[in-house]
């Protein structure tokens, strides 16, 4: 107990201090500089022109920045072994480049019966509680194929095809599931700040349920509509 | 299933919502015109692409001494309307060759070089290894100044005895952050929370204090991005008499807005 307040104590003082130290007070304002005097060269004595010139304000024009997108999805998701149900989700998008981006998704499914559980009649391998599946996924995508779709001959929508990994976790069953993510999908931007995506993506990840630890791998499908902003 | 069946109504009428707004999409900028930022071409000419990237072809070209609307900006490239309502996308390097009304030129945010003034916020994502399980974690940072971020985190570990949730609010110290590859020093405290997983005995969940020093590299791979690795010793203060530790490496991207 003693060494453990001590060494939280040090180490609120090495923040506060290293804090308070570092801490940006000289930071330099994004003022103007100051118009510089107009002076001769001998020093003091008055210039014989005083300049009557009043400087213009000059305001950085604020563009405004569209690099995020965010909107939900549905579709299947098939849990190994529990059968292809109806998922539900969400989706966080960040661009960085006009090639990469970086994106967060949660999604919620409940899980069927499997085989065994239909034919035994009665046993049930899981509460009902247990079946609801609920993921998230932090991934790293890249534009694959960027272009153009044309609808008819007047109507171009700009388009990209993608692919995304990462990682995550999936709580099914009673446990949070360590799980990697692969993806491919498909964006078309409808107009500037509305996109409809259709993706594919297999989570995979470790579950020791039906005794021995195997590696399932669960293949999901989503359409969803997101915003930019 | 049938709330899933009216989502999915839901989102196609939203599809379509999208749709029919796209061709009203002239006319609702004309009525708020003037309210976007005006610049004039100084170039001899201003290449406008149909989309946001290198590849997409160049549709029209604006001449020297047109004036042009910004109407937003995404990732490197910025959508423009011209004088006759066309619009298309032009790229960050020949827009910085347009000059405002004042007659300077347009400033443009540049990335190049990490601006911790413009720029102080950092985003990113770890996975790896703390004490034998996998971890995943996300964390914001604030730089205070070019050499000191502070650094909120949230992770989840994910072990094979136990799972845990770790908050952590630590210091970052980067002793030379103008290089590539920047070394980094690491000083925090937070809390976990930890849920054994043990099937025959199940121990209770338990919350504990904890304590972590360590170092890492962040590689500024391009503009605005970083691959970062840390690898932290954690001291976990807990209520018995022995202090546990926990040893941590992770891997990641992250990138500052």
């Amino acid at each position: 107990m003693e060494i453990r307040l001590r060494v939280l104590l040090l180490i609120a003082a090495a923040l506060a201090l290293g804090g308070c130290s570092m801490w940006p007070f000289h930071k330099k304002e994004h003022a103007e500089e100051l118009p510089v005097e107009a002076t001769s060269a001998e020093g003091n004595a008055p210039s014989v022109v005083e300049p009557q010139v009043t400087r213009r304000t000059v305001k950085t024009p604020k563009i405004k920045n569209s690099n995020f997108e965010i909107g939900p999805y549905i579709g299947t998701y098939s849990a190994e072994d529990f059968g292809v149900n109806p998922v539900l989700g969400a989706r966080l998008v960040y661009h960085i480049s006009e090639d990469f981006f970086a994106q967060t998704l949660i999604g919620r499914t409940t899980v069927g019966k499997t085989s065994y559980e239909r034919l035994s009649g009665g046993a049930q391998l899981l509460t009902d509680s247990q079946r609801k599946l609920t993921y998230y996924s932090l991934d790293f995508g890249y534009n694959l194929l960027p272009g153009e779709v044309f609808v008819g001959n007047r109507r171009a929508f700009n388009s990209a095809l993608y692919m995304t990994g990462g990682v995550g976790a999936t709580h099914f069953a009673g446990d949070n599931r360590f799980t990697v993510a692969i993806g491919a999908g498909y964006r078309l931007l409808l107009n500037d700040w509305l996109a409809a995506h259709f993706d594919v993506r297999d989570s995979i990840f470790d579950i020791d349920l039906l005794g021995s630890n195997k590696t399932t791998h669960n293949l999901e499908t989503g359409l969803g509509v997101t915003v930019f902003f | 299933m049938r709330t899933v069946l009216k989502l999915a109504i839901l989102l196609i009428l939203a599809t379509a919502a999208g749709l029919a707004h796209s061709a009203d999409q002239a006319r609702q900028y004309d009525r708020d015109a003037g309210h976007y930022v005006e610049v004039v071409v100084a170039d001899p000419y201003l290449e406008l692409h149909t989309g946001a990237g290198t590849g997409y072809p160049v549709a029209r070209v604006v001449p020297r001494g047109e004036k042009i609307e910004i109407l937003f900006r995404r990732t490197d490239w910025f959508k423009i309307r011209d004088q006759n309502d066309r619009e298309g996308w032009a790229y960050r390097d020949n827009m910085r060759e347009t000059l405002l009304a004042t007659g300077e030129k347009l400033p443009i945010e540049d990335l190049s070089h990490r601006d911790f003034d413009l720029w102080p916020w950092e985003v990113g994502a770890q996975t790896g290894n703390f004490g034998g399980g996998n971890v995943n974690s996300l964390y914001v940072g604030y730089s205070m100044n070019p050499n000191l971020a502070a650094e909120l985190q949230v992770s989840q570990s994910l072990g094979h005895s136990a799972n845990g949730e770790i908050l952590l609010l630590g210091l970052a110290h980067s002793p030379r952050p103008d290089w590539r590859v920047a070394p980094l020093l690491e000083l925090g405290t937070g809390v976990v929370r930890i849920q054994p997983k043990a099937t025959i005995i199940s121990p209770p969940q338990r919350t504990e204090q904890l304590a972590y020093y360590g170092a890492g590299v962040k590689w500024y791979l391009s503009r605005r991005f970083i691959l970062r690795g840390d690898y932290r010793s954690y001291v976990i203060f807990t209520r018995s008499d022995t202090n546990e530790d926990r040893n941590e490496w992770k891997l990641g991207f992250a990138f500052f807005f």
